[in-house]
């Protein structure tokens, strides 16, 4: 091995271990008794080292708990007392973002092994109370003020994206199909039965044309990853840690009427495109793409806006079984924000611990048969983050 | 209560003024000060007409906190004549459908209230344009 090669191989990170909750009312737990969960799922799966840092993906503590300080909180709480430990917050694509922040901090030398917990606790509120909280995600001024909320902005979107491109009535019940279909088997989600199209043609209105089974229920729940550098790796891991090959965070505006075309998610077209150049791939290589699909809108939008279609197609995918575990672009393969259910600023790290399941071959029935390469894209509301990373095994290039 | 928090937007809520890049002359809503074309200054204030038309609308009926008196409600993208977009409710429906290129206008009403002795909050919202007023 040449010295140059060393000093890559030295740089690469890997994911060595993850633990996830179950996703749904958890009345019994607080949020900080739920992250620990998770940090306990992943001890109890057999990959332990201790971090030196603590990066906590959140968004609603401060609104809906009254709780800011979350890192500092659950260091303590989970006997870690002393450690590095801060909040992301990137509202949707927090997951995403924390997960980026602690692979800077080990490309960068500083830090050898990092814990990344994404946590929500959504369920105790007033419906009143969490549409305000997860209207902050909108532009406070110029589009909360309105009494808008991002389930009414998907509903936008999707309108006029009906308008622009011909598409049948039921052209996005195969995303809810795909995403029902795939969590019956994942024993942490919240929704493990599947629907038929009639369901989905028949379901009531949330915001026309956004319907029922458009939309992803919001839950509690939490998910913890362990991230190290490869000369950081504990020895005897019982999985094959799983590289990360690429890791790219994009803004945008947070109005989605300050964009020149609010149906090109210009976010997840350059997330998309440097994850995609730093890990020297193609849309086609990718083998699992576990996308924003809190409302059905936003999945065919970014596999429009990633490469996987061309505009005003990306329905057809569903349509079309492409998306289904056994298709081209296997998606929300373990039911996604739509079925396992979404847990705000975890759901980013729900994603990346489900694509290491994946590429370790531990998904069960879950499991996409000879999957290498694994895209997770978190979005903070309609786009104004994107948040990608690609995941490989450890043999991949 | 954040009275100086909307107090500092009374142009743009009421008014409906902007700005236009003395640059690249692009017409900006809401005023940002740097122009998101050009990225030069741009605080020159800018008139817009109040005319507009629908992008997209949708119907709100779980509303957040402090607006669940007035669900369900219509909001809407709107894209004024001028060249930008802007988020709003429509009002003064009537029984006329709500259409994608539906030709609205500007008016003033309360977009929100907080409780009997809070502050009203007052905005910007769109009406259909009169038959006879669409060019």
């Amino acid at each position: 091995m040449t010295m140059t090669q060393d000093a890559k191989t030295n740089k690469d990170v890997y994911i060595i271990g993850v633990g996830m909750t179950p996703v749904g009312e958890h009345w019994e737990k607080s949020l900080r008794e739920l992250a620990l969960d998770a940090i306990t799922a992943l001890q109890a799966d057999g990959v332990w080292a201790r971090p030196q840092a603590l990066y906590v993906a959140n968004m609603l503590a401060p609104s809906l708990s009254g709780q800011t300080q979350l890192a500092a909180l659950l260091a303590d709480f989970a006997g870690l007392r002393g450690i590095e430990a801060i909040t992301i917050e990137a509202a949707g694509a927090s997951g995403g973002a924390a997960a980026r922040q602690a692979y800077l901090a080990i490309t960068s030398g500083v830090i050898d092994v990092a814990l990344i917990v994404g946590v929500e606790k959504v369920t105790e509120r007033t419906s009143a109370e969490l549409e305000a909280a997860l209207s902050t995600s909108s532009d406070a001024d110029h589009e909360a003020v309105h009494g808008i909320t991002p389930t009414a902005q998907a509903a936008l979107l999707m309108r006029r994206y009906l308008h622009e491109y011909n598409v049948p009535e039921d052209a996005f019940a195969g995303f809810s199909l795909n995403a029902h279909a795939n969590a019956v088997t994942n024993p942490q989600a919240i929704y493990r039965r599947s629907i038929r199209v009639e369901n989905y043609l028949n379901a009531p209105m949330v915001s026309e044309p956004v319907n029922l089974f458009d939309a992803a229920p919001l839950a509690d729940g939490a998910a913890a990853i362990l991230m190290a550098r490869s000369n950081a790796l504990p020895e005897d891991l019982p999985y094959p840690p799983v590289r990360i090959a690429a890791s790219s965070i994009v803004s945008n505006t947070v109005a989605i009427h300050d964009r020149s075309d609010p149906l090109l998610l210009d976010s997840v077209v350059d997330s998309s495109i440097q994850a995609l150049q730093q890990a020297g791939l193609k849309p086609e290589d990718i083998d699992i793409f576990e996308l924003h699909d809190r409302y059905s809108i936003y999945a065919a939008l970014s596999l429009e806006a990633a490469g996987f279609a061309t505009r005003g197609e990306g329905w057809k995918l569903a349509h079309d079984g492409v998306i289904a575990k056994d298709g081209e672009i296997p998606i929300c393969t373990f039911g996604g924000s739509k079925a396992r259910g979404d847990t705000g600023g975890a759901t980013g790290v729900y994603q990346l611990a489900e694509i290491t399941l994946q590429l370790q071959d531990r998904a069960g029935e879950n499991q996409v048969q000879g999957a290498r390469f694994g895209m997770a894209q978190c979005l903070a509301a309609s786009g104004a983050t994107a948040a990608t990373h690609i995941l490989s095994r450890k043999d991949g290039p | 209560m954040e009275i100086s928090r909307h107090w500092r937007l009374k142009r743009q809520r009421y008014a409906l003024i902007g700005e236009v890049c003395p640059h690249c002359k692009k017409k900006i809503f809401p005023p940002r000060d740097i122009c998101p074309e050009c990225s030069e200054d741009a605080r020159t204030l800018y008139q817009f007409s109040g005319r507009g038309e629908v992008y997209s609308y949708t119907t709100v009926f779980q509303a957040p906190a402090g607006y669940e008196e007035h669900a369900p409600y219509t909001v809407a993208l709107v894209k004024l004549e001028e060249g930008p977009m802007l988020t709003a409710q429509l009002t003064d429906l009537g029984d006329e459908p709500v259409e994608v290129g539906m030709p609205v206008e500007m008016v003033t009403r309360k977009l929100r209230s907080d409780g009997e002795k809070g502050m009203l909050v007052y905005s910007y919202k769109f009406r259909p344009r009169f038959k006879e007023a669409v060019r």
